[in-house]
């Protein structure tokens, strides 16, 4: 029974907007690492328990034929050792696949200083397989999950994704070879609870779509459900905006051919807050604006503010037909909104735009940001960011 | 209004009858200004002219779009059938009177008031029937799995080939409760049959005890620190909710029966078809 669909489905959203697609579920709760961040550390007093195989492919299973879920999401507490968990979790993929004849999405966590060979055996059960780097440092990793290192992380990740790699060449030599992790290895990264800047965390992402090949990094803002002196204090706030800045960039690097090194840099180390990745990139460098629409490349269109993957492709292929003006741009859903300030139709602005400092800089920024008084935002917000001048003779000066 | 005639055409509100009224505008020289199906009201200033379904008439006017425009735009016309935009008729016979002029060229004219409201059309066809894949909740009432969803747009077709192949051992059900059709699977087979009213029979434990451990799921997920209902609703409009088990509060369990009044259209690739007026479908109840 099932299938999977390639792009992913959505069956839910939860009250905090997130997409519920996968039965996400611990085999265990019982833990032996003390990871300082963690609610299921060994030392901490709180309630455990544990699937058997047979409990878990049975709600899975029930939880599937009624269109709840698309797969399942297998992490687990280390109970015992390693080994023995992940031979608990491989107990409980064959039986989903084996048994129950199981072909929907499984999602694994690979066990951190689990065997190789217990690993590939996972690996050869799921769809995707992921390692969790955590905290994006060697340094904060010590002080924080100190039964975790950077060797044990990256190893079982080098091994996944040489596995995948020599998997893709079996199959074109054996039709029937079985499929290692065919929908490749993600990671998550926990932003906040450390000092490390965006800057580190960005080139570290970068590093492991290139180096490792991985499909996804994640980005969880740290939620505080422990409390502890090496830690933020327990009634922090999750750095909500940082992580959807990090999401933000992580698109650019993905999808619109920027590198890590353009977004930020050791003087600039982490993201305005007030203004995207993206916008922000395009008011540092406004010699390369106004793009005009009628001629500009591919790749350029994707570097304006506002102007997607999708708007790019549909005026790519509008403008096949004949030049195109700001009317028929918002007839292809292209969203001027900030696109204006950076664009060209035939040579011409916008017409009746006026670019003037207070409105342009409103409109460029996020709407969260957006108060009354800009004099206000001085006061709020000691990160620095572009000045309202800055803006105003970047604008000025080249259009 | 293409030439300010006042003309109206009305068809019996299948897809072969839209083919014919391009045929027919074709062969008269002629443009209507509205195409109106049969669920459509007459007003007194119509002056309409009723267009007999030919099949064979039908089929030369689809099978001339692939090889004129491209197969791109037959698909295009196709989807926007199924689509609930209002004179869905009218843009596709203009959509189709443009396509024969200027060949494939048609499909990237995207500026084009036609082509742009066409495609805006199916783009929310089709983006409803994603999220129905993932938002429809089936209930198990003894062998079968049944759903009930209230689409704008008539997705069953375009279900119907995902989830025939998710569940290819199981018996299911969705009926559409907007458009009165239900989409039947068993034995490897799927029909669309018209249904006029559904009643479900009770729960029994098993199908209650998923229910409440996937409410419960569903609410454990949520981080509370996080909650951003604006987010949630954007991404799963509440239009969706009525039918969907976590935000059920186990009011809508009744016997069932369905009443069925004829096959109305075959899946594409299912060979067999019956129509049977009177079989009264029956759900194994528990």
């Amino acid at each position: 029974m099932g299938n999977a669909a390639k792009a992913g489905i959505c069956h839910s959203f939860s009250a905090d907007g997130r997409c519920i697609s996968l039965l996400k579920v611990l085999m265990t709760n019982v833990c032996v690492f003390d990871c300082k961040y963690c609610i299921n550390r060994e030392s901490n007093d709180t309630p455990r328990a544990a699937f058997t195989p047979q409990e878990l492919a049975e709600l899975t299973i029930n939880f599937y034929r009624r269109n709840y879920i698309e797969g399942l999401f297998l992490s687990s507490g280390v109970i015992k050792n390693p080994n023995y968990t992940a031979e608990q979790m491989i107990k409980a993929l064959e039986l989903l696949r084996n048994v129950y004849h199981f072909n929907g999405y499984i999602h694994v966590k690979a066990i951190p200083g689990a065997d190789s060979e217990l690993i590939t055996r996972l690996g050869l059960l799921a769809d995707r397989m992921s390692i969790n780097i955590e905290l994006p440092s060697q340094e904060s990793l010590r002080l924080l999950a100190p039964s975790k290192s950077k060797e044990s992380i990256l190893r079982p990740m080098g091994l996944i994704s040489t596995k995948i790699q020599e998997n893709r060449t079996d199959l074109v030599k054996y039709r029937h070879a079985s499929r290692f992790v065919p929908a490749g290895q993600s990671t998550q990264l926990i932003v906040g609870a450390t000092p490390d800047t965006d800057h580190k965390i960005l080139t570290l992402t970068e590093g492991l779509y290139k180096k490792y090949g991985l499909k996804r990094v994640f980005f969880s803002a740290y939620m505080p459900v422990a409390e502890n002196s090496l830690l933020p204090a327990i009634d922090t706030k999750p750095p909500l905006i940082r992580e959807h800045r990090l999401y933000q960039a992580d698109w650019l690097l993905r999808f619109y051919g920027f590198e890590a090194k353009e977004l930020l840099d050791e003087q600039n180390p982490n993201f305005n807050l007030q203004v995207d990745p993206k916008c922000n990139w395009a008011l540092n460098n406004m010699d390369k604006f106004p793009v005009e629409i009628n001629r500009a490349s591919h790749e350029m269109l994707l570097r304006v503010p506002g102007i997607g993957v999708i708007s790019a492709q549909r005026i790519i292929t509008a403008r096949r037909n004949g030049t195109l003006d700001f009317t028929s741009l918002k007839k292809l859903g292209v969203v001027l909104k900030r696109a204006q300030y950076f664009i060209t139709c035939q040579g011409k602005i916008m017409e009746g735009l006026k670019i003037t400092s207070d409105s342009t800089i409103r409109t460029l920024m996020s709407d969260q940001y957006k108060l009354p008084s800009y004099q206000e935002q001085l006061r709020l917000f000691d990160e620095p960011f572009i000045s309202r001048e800055e803006v105003q003779q970047c604008l000025t000066a080249q259009i | 209004m293409l030439d300010g005639t006042d003309l109206v055409y009305s068809y019996d509100g299948t897809f072969e009858g839209l083919m014919c009224c391009v045929f027919e505008s074709y062969e008269c020289k002629e443009s209507p200004c509205l195409i109106r199906p049969p669920s459509v009201q007459q007003t007194i200033f119509d002056t309409s002219k009723w267009i007999e379904t030919d099949s064979q008439k039908a089929d030369r006017v689809y099978n001339s779009i692939p090889v004129k425009i491209s197969s791109e735009a037959q698909e295009l016309v196709k989807l926007g059938f199924l689509t609930c935009e209002e004179n869905k008729e009218l843009l596709i016979l203009r959509f189709l009177r443009l396509g024969f002029k200027v060949g494939g060229k048609v499909m990237t004219m995207l500026t084009d008031e036609v082509v742009c409201s066409l495609q805006k059309a199916v783009r929310h066809l089709t983006s409803e029937s994603h999220k129905f894949k993932g938002f429809i909740r089936f209930s198990v009432f003894g062998e079968a799995l049944v759903a009930v969803i209230e689409p704008k747009n008539y997705v069953l077709p375009l279900l119907s080939a995902h989830f025939c192949d998710r569940y290819k051992v199981e018996k299911f059900m969705i009926y559409d409760k907007t458009h009165s059709v239900a989409l039947i699977y068993q034995s490897n087979r799927a029909e669309l049959i018209e249904v006029e009213g559904l009643t479900l029979p009770n729960v029994d434990s098993t199908e209650a005890k998923y229910r409440l451990l996937w409410k419960q799921f569903y609410n454990t997920i949520a981080i509370e620190g996080r909650t951003n209902p604006r987010c949630r609703m954007t991404l799963m409009p509440k239009r969706y909710w009525n039918q969907m088990t976590e935000f059920d509060n186990m009011s809508d369990l009744f016997q069932i029966q369905v009443q069925v009044a004829e096959t109305k259209q075959a899946i594409p690739n299912d060979i067999n078809k019956t129509a049977d007026k009177t079989t009264r479908y029956q759900i194994q109840g528990s």
